[in-house]
């Protein structure tokens, strides 16, 4: 076989192989999926106008990127007139401080959604330091497991929406200070998010922990271990491919949580951007709030698919199939 | 000959809905230093319940373990198992599954460079090294079984117990285990117990054969010597007519004296493969 034959099976193969199945069938998905949407879409009108088409959320995009570098300007400018503004006076008077006041003008949608993503992380971060810890212990120690059990089923299906008023209620009146460190915004949402997110992990590592193998526990009888040793070498290991599950599980419903928390308690981030949106009710306000939703869905994807890859760079079982 | 493992007699109980169920009654065995004994019985007898309470893994109703006049009391290293089906730690290599066990025997005895050296040794006996940074989901069934015994040798156990060690693996890859382990054991000359369902195997490695009686309430049926000279060999070994007397020794004990002829109804907790096994002799 010569060259060129060889290079020309292999580019055939590849086609096969590479291509369709990972590109083309996706891309003719996307497109099937488009043109439906927009077919569909002009069909339903509403009192704002017609449901955004794929085309006008397009547009929508390029304005929030328009309105989002208008927005930056703006406050270069300002921060620049009162540089010069104090070094005006500091002439006419040496002694003068000039006091930077900072601008407060409004959040656009990409502040937004910076918002949202480090909320989002803060109340998972924490959730996850609670629920692998708690989820260890009532996974090793039975008494515990069946001590906290009723607690944990009956606080597992409880929606974000109700925990809202609680948690921003206890956060004004606990959280008192000249100079806070988090707006109380921040921690009511990620608060919120905290509590409904930790089950599905505090729940798989309990049944990671508890599954580990009859042999495994042997081996470490007979070596004789110490706990902690024990816990891990042994337990944490054997418990990471579930508790994994339980990490992508409490992240994807950390951040519907999240949306949902701040559209209620109009706290800044995706979800106060979609309900402004909404109450703005401009011809523009659909075509905008589909950008948020698509948004919404790309940054979900994205995070799961961080979670996926540490996932697989810790877990030790190469052969588990992992989606 | 001095004792140096004796089990006295050991029965145990296990609690079932319809009440206990004895697995053993009053098992009786002396094992003396450097000595290598197979148990043998039919799927069920409790040979490996026997295997558990010497490694502190069960503990007896009544009678105990003595290792070297002290009572056994829970598990410990001193009594290493290798397990039916390797028990490597899947996320460590093979390697690293050696040195938790070295690093826990001799944390405070030897140095680093020491316990490197130890590991290495022990890879080194049953012709490891070569896969040493493999993980066991890499090698095959054999290989984790020969890690499973350099775990368990690195902890240079007083006596070591092999719990249907080759049981899993296919019969030409047990042959080669079995060469290698008297391969080993005459250079280490450890005390050994060793289960297994293979007349074969029991005859070419044991010093003596101890051949258990049916279940439920099993015990010692009867104890056979083997006296044949080491290093054996199982080519010549297979014509010779001591060996030929002693695989028939055992084999009518198995299938004349305790033949099995009413099908296993309650097998014992010890041993999940009596499931769904038919014995009608």
């Amino acid at each position: 076989m010569t060259l060129s034959n060889l290079s020309k099976a292999s580019l055939k193969d590849w086609l096969s192989t590479f291509t369709i199945k990972k590109a083309l069938f996706p891309v003719i998905g996307v497109l099937v999926f488009l043109a439906l949407w927009q077919v569909g879409a002009s069909r339903v009108d509403t009192s704002l106008g017609t449901f955004p088409g794929p085309v006008v959320v397009y547009e929508q995009w390029n304005s929030l990127i328009d309105d989002h570098q208008r927005e930056r300007t703006k406050e270069s400018q300002f921060y620049e007139r009162q540089e010069k503004r104090i070094e005006a006076r500091q002439a006419k008077d040496p002694s003068y401080v000039g006091k930077i006041r900072s601008y407060t003008g409004k959040p656009t949608f990409f502040d937004q959604i910076f918002t949202s993503l480090y909320t989002v992380l803060a109340g998972f971060g924490l959730a996850t330091l609670i629920a692998i810890p708690v989820g260890i212990l009532i996974g090793l120690n039975s008494s515990v497991y069946s001590a906290l059990n009723p607690v944990i089923q009956v606080f597992k299906p409880v929606s974000p929406l109700a925990w809202l008023p609680l948690v921003t209620m206890v956060v004004s009146a606990s959280y008192v200070s000249d100079d806070p460190m988090f707006s109380k915004s921040f921690l009511t949402s990620m608060f919120t998010v905290t509590l409904c997110c930790m089950w599905p992990t505090l729940i798989n590592t309990a049944v990671g922990v508890a599954a580990v193998e009859k042999d495994l526990l042997n081996v470490s009888k007979v070596l004789r271990l110490g706990w902690v040793t024990h816990v891990i070498k042994i337990v944490i290991p054997s418990a990471i491919p579930l508790m994994f599950t339980g990490l992508r599980l409490s992240l994807g419903i950390a951040w519907m949580v999240l949306i949902a928390a701040e559209m209620l308690a109009q706290n800044p981030g995706l979800g106060k951007f979609v309900w402004d949106e909404f109450q703005n009710g401009s011809s523009n306000s659909l075509g905008r709030i589909m950008v948020a939703v698509l948004m919404i869905g790309f940054i979900g994807f994205v995070l799961d698919r961080l979670m996926l890859t540490v996932q697989r760079y810790v877990s030790w079982d190469k052969t588990q199939v992992l989606r | 000959m001095a004792t140096h493992l004796d089990i006295s007699q050991v029965s145990i109980e296990f609690p079932t809905p319809k009440g206990p169920f004895k697995a053993l009654d009053g098992v009786n065995l002396k094992i003396a230093k450097g000595e290598f004994v197979s148990l043998i019985g039919h799927s069920g007898c409790g040979k490996s319940t026997v295997l558990n309470i010497v490694a502190g893994l069960y503990d007896a109703t009544a009678g105990g373990v003595l290792l070297d006049g002290r009572e056994v009391k829970g598990p410990g290293p001193e009594r290493a198992v290798v397990f039916q089906n390797h028990s490597l730690l899947p996320w460590l290599s093979a390697y690293e599954n050696v040195e938790l066990a070295v690093k826990q025997v001799f944390r405070k005895t030897k140095t680093k460079k020491e316990m490197h050296d130890w590991i290495m040794h022990n890879l080194e006996l049953v012709h490891m090294t070569h896969a040493a940074d493999k993980r066991p989901d890499e090698i095959s069934g054999g290989m984790k079984q020969r890690v499973g015994i350099a775990r368990a040798l690195a902890m240079e156990p007083s006596v070591l117990l092999m719990d249907e060690p080759f049981g899993a693996l296919d019969a030409l890859t047990r042959a080669h285990l079995q060469d290698s382990l008297m391969e080993i054991q005459k250079d280490l000359n450890n005390t050994v117990i060793m289960i297994t369902h293979d007349v074969d195997e029991a005859v070419l490695l044991s010093d003596r054969i101890v051949m258990m009686t049916n279940g439920p309430a099993a015990t010692v049926g009867e104890i056979l010597h083997v006296d044949l000279e080491r290093p054996r060999d199982r080519l010549s070994l297979a014509n010779d007519p001591k060996y030929v007397d002693y695989r028939a020794q055992v084999l009518t004990f198995l299938y004349e004296k305790q033949r099995k002829v009413e099908p296993i109804s309650s097998p014992a907790p010890s041993n999940k493969k009596t499931k769904g096994k038919v014995v009608n002799g």
